[in-house]
């Protein structure tokens, strides 16, 4: 008997949960200001987040899914990206969305039931988010090898949860990364839930990442509760796609800190304690702790920081609120390039609809 | 001129594509040195090569989910899918994706694909070879269906397509694939898409069909003319958007109208037709539309599928029960 094959799986940590350099920093990451930028951009998130949810729960905005406790993940991959990248989102990622131009009224506008919240203010190049689970690691894929074909040296970023790994079209994106070799990163977003069903019920396979084995290439663990491993890993990995065309599977771990959307009710179905226990690890407050203890951060710079994300969010709130609904007669405009004759006379119809009362 | 089969001329649109516009990639399964399982896309690896005509894994969302990602690039891909029956995989981007880019982002992101496959039975292939499901991408908006029924409108109709710029499902008759040839002059020359083709005019009944059941349509038509009805035939070639003026004015002029399709009778595109003309043109109707149709059943394997097809003596015997009312 020979053996023909074995992997290892590696796990990225620079942060540990108690604030704790446990490796040496990546060069960014000996920068304060770099960190205290991320900082700032985590605490956005947040407190857009908590906003959101208000929102919804006051009738102001649909269902929306909550990115609690996966600031670092969102944050660490948009700074790792370069403006010639392409960002490929699943639903939660607004977060790295706004450091590539969208706004966050775009955000407001799509959960509030607005098309135009896709069309990303300042940015035209990334995807909308895909809410069929896992269709997006295909077109990723596609874009990576639109890349390839013109010899551009940009990479692809994709990012699905830890279920959307259960979906065909997720092994298929990883099994033709591997045979045509693109440039393209696909992060799982590991937050442990699949709305109510938990990691271990999507895959008997001890990590995610080793999926990426069967591709033939590489797989590894991220803490996604540490922005600088995230950073550092997702800026590796898309450095690796440009200029090798070498794709990677990065499983970061971290862990919903919400329920699944505001239609969801995790006290069903999450074991009493679980959430509380993980809240020890959580991002923020683990790289607060760090710029604290090498004097980077103050509790005057805390409250100027939630000051000015307040007025932040207050601004991307009224943005939306006064932003009125778009014409009836648009859900015709942008069906085709040039709308066939035949339906212009159900666009005309639209038009002349009253507002249905619904009771 | 050497004249050409249909998948003569699918090879010849496809290439003559790829020689004007870089941006047009090719990829599907077997379709590189291979040439395609109906040979569609034969010689053109060693022409543009295995960057613009790519050899994919078995698996046909892949297919449809990486061509969705490159026309975001602004190439121009053109997927082959083996057979309609293996389309399915792929629905969820052709429909969820594909047919809803340019609306979801307002018109930021587009997606200039066709979606090729061969469809229909009569070849004598394996179960889920024989499929004619049009109707549900018809159903769905946001795309465009198109048939073509002989080698000049599938040389047109394809360029046309991939010079389109939203997704196109272009079905291609295997039946029809070596049936008739034609001289298909190779002039780059696109047929409109989204109108119907009066393929044979006549007073008396007017024939709505398309893809292979051309073939026996026409030959009813012949075989009426000599017992002295004038059957005009439109091959409705774009199933979606429909072209219901052309049919609508056909049927005023005719007052009758026999719609000849392969698939499923229910909720089959002969039914919306049929709605359209009693929606639109009741007053200019002789006698009841009807409908000559496969069967509301599993196509048939071999043996058997020869009576599943709709006939010519089928359609003679519609079209003599619509001639009958005064």
């Amino acid at each position: 008997m020979n053996i023909v094959a074995r992997f290892e799986i590696p796990y990225y940590q620079y942060l540990n949960e108690t604030s704790t350099v446990i490796d040496t920093l990546p060069e960014f990451a000996q920068d304060p200001q770099h960190l205290q930028r991320l900082y700032r951009l985590m605490v956005l998130i947040r407190v857009f987040d908590s906003k959101a949810i208000a929102l919804q729960r006051t009738g102001k905005l649909g269902t929306y899914p909550s990115s609690r406790g996966q600031e670092a993940v969102f944050v660490g991959m948009g700074d790792a990206l370069a403006k010639t990248d392409l960002f490929v989102p699943y639903y939660r990622d607004f977060g790295t969305l706004i450091q590539r131009g969208a706004k966050l009224s775009d955000f407001l506008m799509y959960w509030g039931g607005d098309e135009r919240g896709n069309s990303y203010s300042d940015d035209k190049t990334d995807f909308p988010f895909s809410v069929p689970v896992g269709s997006q690691p295909l077109h990723a894929a596609g874009i990576a090898s639109a890349f390839k074909i013109r010899k551009e040296k940009r990479a692809v970023l994709v990012t699905c949860g830890d279920g959307a790994t259960s979906q065909g079209d997720f092994y298929e994106a990883l099994n033709l990364a591997g045979i045509w070799q693109l440039p393209v990163v696909f992060v799982v977003s590991n937050n442990q839930w699949a709305i109510s069903v938990p990691r271990s019920a999507q895959t008997g396979a001890k990590t995610i990442a080793q999926k990426a084995i069967a591709a033939g290439f590489s797989g590894e663990q991220v803490d996604g509760n540490d922005v600088i491993a995230v950073r550092e890993r997702v800026a590796s990995a898309l450095k690796k796609a440009r200029e090798n065309n070498e794709p990677t599977l990065l499983e970061i771990l971290s862990y919903r800190q919400s329920d699944h959307t505001t239609a969801d009710d995790a006290s069903r179905y999450e074991p009493k304690g679980v959430r509380e226990t993980e809240w020890v690890k959580e991002p923020i407050g683990r790289l607060r702790r760090y710029l604290e203890s090498i004097q980077a951060w103050s509790e005057t710079d805390e409250q100027k920081l939630l000051a000015e994300c307040g007025e932040t969010v207050d601004q991307a709130v009224a943005e939306y609120q006064n932003c009125p609904p778009q014409p009836i007669e648009s859900i015709f405009d942008y069906l085709y390039e040039t709308l066939p004759d035949i339906y212009a006379e159900q666009r005309e119809d639209v038009k002349k609809k009253e507002v249905p009362v619904h009771g | 001129m050497a004249e050409i089969s249909l998948v003569e001329a699918i090879t010849q649109a496809l290439a003559h594509e790829m020689r004007a516009d870089a941006d047009v990639v090719l990829l599907g399964e077997d379709i590189g040195k291979d040439g395609g399982v109906f040979r569609a896309t034969q010689g053109l690896i060693d022409e543009f090569g295995p960057e613009r005509v790519r050899d994919t894994p078995l698996a046909e969302s892949m297919i449809a989910g990486v061509a969705i990602g490159m026309a975001t690039q602004g190439l121009k891909p053109v997927a082959e899918f083996q057979f309609m029956g293996f389309i399915y995989p792929a629905l969820d981007q052709i429909i969820n994706h594909a047919a809803r880019l340019r609306n979801r982002t307002r018109g930021r992101l587009t997606c200039p694909v066709v979606f090729r496959a061969p469809y229909g039975c009569g070849i004598r292939a394996p179960e889920h070879h024989s499929e004619s499901t049009e109707a549900m991408f018809a159903h769905t908006p946001g795309l465009r269906v198109v048939i073509p029924s002989s080698p000049a409108r599938a040389y047109g109709l394809l360029l046309a397509s991939i010079r389109n710029p939203d997704p196109v499902v272009f079905l291609e008759p295997s039946r029809l694939y070596r049936w008739a040839k034609q001289d298909v002059p190779d002039n780059g020359k696109a047929l409109p898409l989204d109108v119907c083709f009066t393929l044979r005019t006549g007073a008396d009944v007017t024939l709505v069909t398309w893809g292979a059941m051309v073939k026996e349509t026409m030959a009813a038509a012949d075989a009426l003319a000599k017992e002295g009805i004038q059957a005009e035939v439109i091959d409705v070639a774009t199933i979606k958007p429909l072209d219901i003026a052309t049919i609508l004015a056909s049927v005023e002029k005719t007052g009758r109208c026999v719609i000849i399709h392969e698939a499923p009778r229910t909720c089959g595109v002969g039914a919306d037709i049929s709605a359209q003309i009693a929606e639109q043109g009741l007053m200019f109707l002789k006698a009841p539309v009807q409908r000559v149709t496969g069967y509301d059943t599993i196509v048939p394997y071999a043996r058997l599928e020869r009576y599943y097809l709709p006939s010519e003596n089928q359609i003679i015997e519609a079209v003599n029960n619509v001639m009958e009312f005064a």
